[in-house]
Parts: C-alpha cells; sequence; structure tokens
C-alpha cells in the first residue's frame, strides 16, 4: 500500500486542469458489447446444474391474522422438492442490525420476507416452493391452505394516525425524539429539527403563504423483477447470486435472517436490471436460501411484475403541510413544515432525509420540521432515487414559486437570491462546503430555453430547484497490471447504469493510460474488500476515489521499480502521465508493467476508502407544457434540465442520469400512483394500469451540466444519480399553473384530477 | 399436465431447429430455457414492457404473448442474430456509441424492434421512432439517447448508401 497517499484528496491540486486526458471524454462503456448483444447475464439468465425453480406465495388480504398454514399437499405434489415458511427463518428474532447505511429490526426484516403471525399488505409474502419447473411451482402454491382472520385495513397516512386506526404491529411505540410511548400506535418515530427562532421568523415577514399537499405511492420501476439464485452446500456455506445494488448489504441480510455467520455467505451480484433504491433490501434472497437448504438443490426464484408491485418496496405516499415567509424585498426569512410519510407494513420509511431536504435549497435563518413515519397496509417503503427529497420539493418549490409570483419577481432571480450557499445552515444542522446551487441556477436562466419566449393559449413555463446529499460509506478497489500493459479492476460497487466505466475512467486518469487499457469488473464478496450499496449517488464519488488512490498506489510501485533498474531513489523518478524518467531515461506504463512482469513481485494495488462527508447535488429543471382543457392531458413541450455534477467523469452517463431522473419525475408528476380500492387492495398491479411515461410521452430532454467542483473530491467529483427526479413535479406543476391558472397540490396530477380542478376553476 | 409437442423452427437463420414445448410455455421460455437464448428479458410476462420482443416472420413480437408451440414452421429471429460475422450491427455501435443503455435490461428489446422499425421506414422522424418505440419500456435514461441513436443510425445507414 502507498504510504504517500493523500488522506484527503487535494482538488485544489486540480482545480482549473481542463486538458485530462481520460476524464470528460465519451469511451465507449466496457459491459456495452455484452448488453447490445444478448451476452450480459442478469440474475434470471443464469442457470445451475440440477436447479429448481421457486415461487412464492402472498396474501391475498391488506390485513389479517394468519391463523393456520397447511403445506401438506403442496409437499405431496409430483415435482415438488421444497415448502417452506416464516417458521423455517432461524434469525426471526426482535434484533437491531446495523445494516451499513442504516439500522434494521431482523423481526422486521425477516417478517417482510415471509409472514410471520400476520399479513400486512396485499401481496405480502407467505409462503414458499420449490419444484422442477416453476409452472409445477404456481400450481402448487394453489394446494396451500392458508386460514386466515380478516382484519381492517388503513391506506392513508392521516388516517393511520388516528386514535383509532387499525393497529399493524402491537411491538411498534413511538420513539417521539428519543422518547418511547407507552400505547401500540402505527407513529413509529416522531423527528423534529429546528433553527432560529420559527415564530418569531414568520413575525418579520410581509407574505406568509401554507399550503397543504398530497402524493401517493409510487415505484421505482425498474424493468427487471427481482430474482436470486442460492445454493446451499452440504459444508454449509451458501452461494447466492443476485439483482442487488449491493452485495454486501445483501449478504448481510440473508446471513443475519438465516443465523449465519456473514463469512459463510458469498454474494454474487449478477448484472442488475435498474434499481434506483428499490434493491437493497433483500426479498428472494433469503427465501431461495431456505429452499435450497430444504430441498439440497440450487433453487432459483424469480418475481413477476404483479409480485414486484404489490410485494417490493415502493415509495411512500405523503400528506405535507408547508409554511413559508418572505419580506416585500423578496428574502425568505422562514419555513415550518409538518410532514407524514408512509413506512408502508414495517418502521423505518423515508421520512429522516425528507426531513432534511425540505428547505435544503434555501438559505433560511429560521426553520421548524416535524416528521412522521407511518405504518399502513401497503408495502413496506424502500428507497427511490433521492428518497424523501422530490415529496417535499413539491411543496416547498410550488410555493416559492406563489411567493416569486406575489412579489412579482421572476421566480429564478427570486431563488438566486435566497439560494442555500456555502456556509448556509441546513435545517438539520450541517453546513454546506462550496455547493453550485446559485451556478445551476444562473445556468438556467442564462439557457436559451429560458430565453425563449412560449406563446399560445394553455400554454406555461415552470422552473423548480431540487436537492439530494450524495454520501460517501465504504468502498475497496483492487488492481493487477498485466504484462501486456493493460490493468485488471476489480471493484464491489455493483454498476446500475455505467459506473464500472466512470470508475476506470478515473483510475485511468490518475495512471496517464486510457480508459481501454482498464478493465473493470465487479466481483463477489469473496473476491473484493466490503464495500457498501450502490446508492445515495456514492459510487462515482467514493469508489472512484477508492480507484483513483489504487492507481496512486500502483504509479508508487512502479516508480520504486523503476528506480531498482535505474538504481536511484523512487523519489527522483518523475511521473508525468504514462511515462517515468530519471536522468534522461525514461519508460512508459506498458514498458514498466512488462519489465514489472518478468522479475520482482507482481505489481497488485488496492485501496479503501470511508469518506466521510456528503458531495450536495443540486439540481434545476424548466419545463414547459400545454394543458388540453377538455381533457386535463398534460403535453411536455420542452423540457430542460441543469445540474451541478462537480466533474462530469463521463459527460454521456451524466446526461443519461439527468434525463432517466427527469423522466421518473415526469412519470411521477403526471401519471403514477398505487390505486387503492376501499379495502386496501391495489388495484393496478401491472405495468398497463401503472403508467410509466414511454418515449412516446416525453420530448427530447435537454441538458446542461454545470461543474462547481466538489472540495472532497481529487477530481471534484460530485454525485449526480439522484437529484434529477426532484424538481419535475414541482417543475410541471408550477408550468400547469402558468398554462392554467389552477394551482395543484397532489400528485400525481393526472387527466382526471386536473380536469376537475379547472372545472371547478371556471365553475 | 399435458405433454411436451415436439415444436420445430427456423431460428436465427438455422432451419429446423427442434425443440420440446408444453402447451402453456411461451415462446419467451422457450426461448430462454430450452434454447438458451436468454437475449429476450422477461419484465413483465404480460406484454406490457416489451424486453422480450423478438422477430416472428418478420414481425416484432412481445415473445411473452407467443405460445412455443405457434412457432411451428415460424421465423424468429431474436437479439443474438443481429450482430453478423462478429460484427456489431451499426444500430447497436450507435447505441454504445450514444450511450443509449445504462443497464441494459430493456437494450435487447429495444434493438430489435428499432431494426426493425429502420427496415421498415429508414426515414421514420422523430414522432414515428418514439411512436414505434413505445411499446418498449425503458426506466433509465428517459430515451433521449435511445431515441438519437436511431436517429445517428439512420444518417449511418444512409451514407453508406450513397
Amino acid at each position: 500500500m502507498s504510504t504517500e497517499t493523500p488522506d484527503k484528496p487535494k482538488t485544489e491540486a486540480y482545480l482549473g486542469i481542463t486538458d485530462y486526458k481520460v476524464i470528460g471524454k465519451r469511451p465507449i462503456r466496457h459491459d456495452g458489447a455484452d448488453k447490445v448483444t444478448g451476452k450480459a447475464i442478469y440474475t434470471a439468465d443464469f442457470k445451475l446444474p440440477g436447479m429448481l425453480h421457486g415461487a412464492i406465495l402472498r396474501s391475498p388480504h391488506p390485513h389479517a391474522k394468519i391463523k393456520s398454514i397447511d403445506t401438506s399437499e403442496a409437499e405431496a405434489m409430483e415435482g415438488v422438492m421444497a415448502v417452506v415458511t416464516a417458521a423455517d427463518m432461524p434469525g426471526l428474532h426482535d434484533k437491531v442490525a446495523n445494516l451499513g447505511e442504516g439500522a434494521v429490526n431482523l423481526l422486521d426484516l425477516g417478517s417482510n420476507v415471509l409472514a410471520h403471525e400476520k399479513v400486512l399488505y396485499r401481496g405480502h409474502a407467505v409462503a414458499a416452493v420449490a419444484a422442477k419447473t416453476v409452472h409445477i411451482a404456481q400450481e402448487a402454491l394453489k394446494k396451500i391452505k392458508v386460514e386466515y382472520e380478516e382484519l381492517p385495513a388503513v391506506t392513508w397516512v392521516l388516517d393511520a394516525m388516528k386514535e383509532d386506526a387499525p393497529i399493524l404491529l402491537d411491538r411498534v411505540r413511538t420513539d417521539d425524539m428519543g422518547k418511547m410511548s407507552e400505547e401500540p400506535t402505527n407513529v413509529a418515530k416522531h423527528i423534529r429539527f429546528e433553527k432560529g427562532d420559527i415564530e418569531d421568523g414568520f413575525s418579520k415577514c410581509d407574505l406568509v403563504i401554507e399550503r397543504e399537499f398530497r402524493t401517493e405511492t409510487v415505484h421505482q420501476g425498474y424493468i427487471e423483477p427481482h430474482a436470486s439464485v442460492a445454493m446451499w452446500n452440504e459444508d454449509g456455506h451458501l452461494k447466492v447470486w443476485t439483482a442487488t445494488q449491493g452485495s454486501f448489504t445483501a449478504r448481510q441480510q440473508t446471513a443475519e435472517l438465516l443465523d449465519l455467520p456473514v463469512s459463510q455467505v458469498t454474494v454474487t451480484p449478477c448484472e442488475i436490471g435498474g434499481g434506483f433504491g428499490g434493491k437493497i433490501a433483500v426479498y428472494t434472497e433469503p427465501v431461495a436460501a431456505m429452499l435450497s437448504k430444504k430441498s439440497g438443490r440450487p433453487v432459483k426464484v424469480t418475481m413477476q411484475r404483479n409480485e414486484v408491485f404489490e410485494g417490493t418496496g415502493p415509495t411512500p405516499g405523503s400528506y405535507m403541510k408547508v409554511k413559508l415567509g418572505a419580506t416585500n424585498d423578496g428574502k425568505l426569512v422562514a419555513g415550518e413544515a409538518w410532514l407524514a410519510y408512509d413506512a408502508g407494513a414495517f418502521p423505518g420509511g423515508v421520512i429522516g432525509p425528507g426531513c432534511m431536504c425540505v428547505f435544503s435549497c434555501y438559505d433560511l435563518e429560521h426553520a421548524k420540521v416535524d416528521g412522521y413515519d407511518v405504518l399502513l397496509n401497503k408495502p413496506k417503503t424502500q428507497a427511490y432515487r433521492a428518497p424523501g427529497s422530490t415529496h417535499v420539493a413539491f411543496a416547498v418549490e410550488t410555493i416559492v414559486d406563489e411567493i416569486a409570483e406575489k412579489l412579482e419577481m421572476d421566480p429564478i432571480d427570486f431563488r438566486i437570491q435566497n439560494a442555500a450557499k456555502e456556509g448556509t445552515v441546513r435545517v438539520d444542522g450541517l453546513k454546506y462546503p462550496r455547493i453550485g446551487l446559485v451556478e445551476t441556477l444562473e445556468a438556467v436562466k442564462n439557457s436559451e430555453h429560458y430565453q425563449s419566449t412560449l406563446e399560445g393559449p394553455n400554454k406555461g413555463r415552470g422552473v423548480a430547484c431540487g436537492f439530494w446529499f450524495n454520501i460517501g460509506l465504504k468502498s475497496s478497489v483492487t488492481a493487477t497490471v498485466n504484462p501486456d500493459g493493460r490493468v485488471n479492476l476489480v471493484e464491489g460497487s455493483t454498476d446500475i447504469g455505467g459506473t464500472r466505466t466512470s470508475i476506470a475512467m478515473q483510475f485511468a486518469e490518475t495512471l496517464g493510460i486510457s480508459a481501454e487499457d482498464v478493465i473493470p469488473q465487479v466481483a463477489n464478496t469473496d473476491s473484493i474488500g466490503y464495500t457498501d450499496v450502490t446508492g445515495g449517488s456514492r459510487v462515482t464519488f467514493s469508489t472512484g476515489l477508492a480507484a483513483y488512490k489504487c492507481a496512486l498506489d500502483i504509479q508508487d510501485q512502479l516508480r520504486a521499480r523503476a528506480a531498482d533498474l535505474w538504481e536511484c531513489e523512487p523519489e527522483q523518478v518523475i511521473v508525468d502521465g504514462d511515462t517515468y524518467s530519471h536522468n534522461g531515461e525514461s519508460l512508459t506504463f506498458k514498458d514498466l508493467a512488462e519489465k514489472a512482469s518478468k522479475e520482482g513481485d507482481p505489481v497488485v494495488g488496492s485501496a479503501t476508502v470511508s469518506p466521510d462527508c456528503f458531495t450536495n447535488g443540486f439540481a434545476a429543471h424548466l419545463a414547459d407544457v400545454e394543458v388540453d382543457p377538455e381533457t386535463g392531458k398534460v403535453t411536455i413541450l420542452r423540457y430542460t434540465a441543469v445540474q451541478d455534477a462537480g466533474k462530469a467523469i463521463h459527460p454521456s452517463y451524466v446526461e443519461g442520469q439527468m434525463q432517466g431522473g427527469a423522466v421518473q419525475g415526469i412519470g411521477w408528476a403526471l401519471n403514477e400512483e398505487y390505486f387503492y380500492d376501499d379495502k386496501g387492495n391495489m388495484k393496478n398491479a401491472s405495468y398497463l394500469d401503472y403508467r410509466m411515461p414511454t418515449c412516446l410521452d416525453v420530448p427530447m430532454i435537454e441538458t446542461i451540466i454545470v461543474e462547481v467542483p466538489n472540495p472532497d473530491h481529487p477530481y471534484g467529483v460530485r454525485g449526480v444519480g439522484e437529484p434529477p427526479i426532484c424538481p419535475p413535479p414541482a417543475a410541471i406543476a408550477n408550468a400547469i399553473y402558468h398554462a392554467t391558472g389552477v394551482r395543484m397540490r397532489e400528485l400525481p396530477m393526472s387527466p382526471p384530477k386536473l380536469w376537475k380542478a379547472i372545472s371547478e376553476r371556471n365553475a | 399436465m399435458a405433454k411436451k409437442q415436439v415444436v420445430t423452427a427456423t431460428i436465427n437463420g438455422e432451419e429446423e431447429v427442434e425443440f420440446l414445448c408444453k402447451p402453456q410455455q411461451s415462446l419467451l421460455e422457450v426461448l430462454r430455457d430450452e434454447l438458451d437464448l436468454t437475449g429476450a428479458k422477461e419484465g413483465c410476462n404480460n406484454g406490457n414492457c416489451g424486453a422480450c420482443t423478438v422477430m416472428l416472420n418478420g414481425h416484432p413480437v412481445n415473445s411473452c404473448l407467443v405460445l412455443g408451440v405457434e412457432a411451428e414452421g415460424a421465423e424468429i429471429t431474436t437479439v443474438e442474430s443481429i450482430a453478423a460475422g462478429g460484427e456489431l450491427h451499426p444500430l447497436q455501435q450507435c447505441f454504445l456509441e450514444d450511450a443509449a443503455l445504462q443497464c441494459g435490461i430493456c437494450t435487447p428489446g429495444f434493438l430489435v424492434a428499432a431494426k426493425a422499425l429502420l427496415e421498415k421506414n429508414p426515414d421514420a422522424d422523430e414522432h414515428a421512432i418514439r411512436f414505434n418505440l413505445a411499446n418498449n419500456l425503458c426506466r433509465c435514461t428517459g430515451y433521449d439517447k435511445i431515441v438519437k441513436a436511431v436517429q445517428d443510425c439512420q444518417e449511418q445507414m444512409k451514407e453508406s448508401v450513397s
């Protein structure tokens, strides 16, 4: 390992550098050919000799006690090799396990994987079968007899908070800012953040606006259903191949639920077909493992699409009441928010980040936020791209638009005047380092789109901004230099959207070699050091930082090898890009790689990092819409996404994140929602009825990348994955207002809702 | 359960490929499980996402909505046959150069559908491209770079003709 690698990268040394050899270029991604030829192996594509197929029985009721489960008829069926229920899960203890990016009670985690005593939502897994074919397994599910005692269900967050609401879990008490309530409740947590003096703040305002908002449950919508293959060997070692955003968190969750030491479980992350936060919690992994243990054969469990909608984590619906106050000269002074988010069936939703993000774009002197994590009869909610932030951006950014209008100020000027900047203290107490919100807003203002005019009836333009933290966490990277001068780079970060390449590019840049001379590979949990989940927009930042340090490690080793050849001290060897020189002699990286392979130790580098910082990503979007007043249908005419990427390593994939996030946000804004009947049954668990945007629904998404370097990364990288989903609902709501004069405060702003609002306004 | 039947079809140019198929098995299942052609993906198994798009007798279809036994005598091509003679098709090359994929799970379906469109209507405008690809869902890219890749491929194909 290098002794010279600085613990804290010196961004300053790199600032102003524009002649990068690799960074900022657009090489073809390393895994690209596999993915355009159908050769890339996703979990469902994967087969083992003797492999069985699993299927999962799910609750038809949104809330019921399980009185008994009789699996005997299913077990007796020809071709059925194993049946499991929660009774087969050894790790179903009331114990809190730390999972790196958060803690979870194993009783909750395990009861979500297979229901224990009660089913808490329609689609809740109850039992599973492994059989010789998937058709036999599905037939066998029909033979499992479950006796339920149905209970009343609750699916709206404010109803679930009422004193007489049906209680989901008798063990849940309210953690009210550290104080536990005595009676069972659906309110698992109450969080409060305060800054300044909120009453004093509002008393100084000339204009105070308070509004209520409602949003519905939405799903991440990844096209690949969850899938796992498990093989439990006779020596007790469990191997799992799975679609996960984090092989190590999948390993730990699986090990905890099966009561195995983590070292006894190997998780291999296959290619993953999208995640967006929804493939962090385990669902199929422990089930496939238990079926494998019981049957003695490898078992694959693949979900159907309706199981993905009904049985995996969507992101919460919410009720929000937000109040903002400003002075007549356009200064935002105070903000107050009361937020209640669905947790779903078990505690631990995304209310925490929601509370931290609500006023994150503004420099407010006085703020107060109350947040509630509320259990109800919907699937356990999970992260979805900037979890919790899109909700509050919808609320705050539509009120900000209202204030700017009332003060007769340009909405971008008003935002720039009040924008968070270096030194701004967020409501949760974090003080921002150098951030790029002002530059991002200025880029929107100066864009050709904003400078253009939008004319015609029923058309309107809206702007909004959004924020996500971007976390650090832990990453490991190793690299082997080959005699041919190319380098195998091994990492633990599962690659959802091209990060193999953005990491390889940082590694290549540091060594002065080409991106094509690096061969990046995502390894299983036995073959690479601990690496946290691909989430929080952390991979290009944090695993990129590990790759940078690993490259410096290799550079040091090659410098020492060159010094041996030239009989000088390593410090006397000058490194410039890929060239090592001393006293008129010089060798390239490739020369040295070849020489080093012939004698001496193999050249293998490694680095581990755990940066304790946030990279703070901001986005601002501009939307032009046309509203059909006869139907309430909204057409996006033009859309521009602007974002501070710190430094765009591979601009195409940065743009791709911005475009993809924007379109997910457009879907959330205009169409997507879980429909429930009055008994609590989801009624639209298919892609046909849960209507995600198709390519016919959206225009080209124009992008402008702003680069305000992150001081905590050698190349200035900020995470880019999550911020772009935050602004769209508010930007579109503001555009709808400017098109119709109607302010929408409920998501989705689907044709029936908008038509109704326009009709009521006209009446 | 009903017995397996023998089905014969032309698959990716190979004539008289025989496979065993149960009456309830979809063409997608047959391709993936019996013939080891896993390029076509299952995203929804009910015709809504297009990840399983293959060509059946010259038309793009959702292979999850076709029964395996219906393939008797048919000509089927899958994503695996798009690259020919060890070279990527210009459309595949454009998808790579334009970064038109992120997770890649929808990519095989888009490639099959886009290739079919370009063969039928090489001059398809942006609206026609979007209309014809609306059967294929992508959740990562926002479609922008996919549409641009198809447009870039149109340009390249025109240049190679002229």
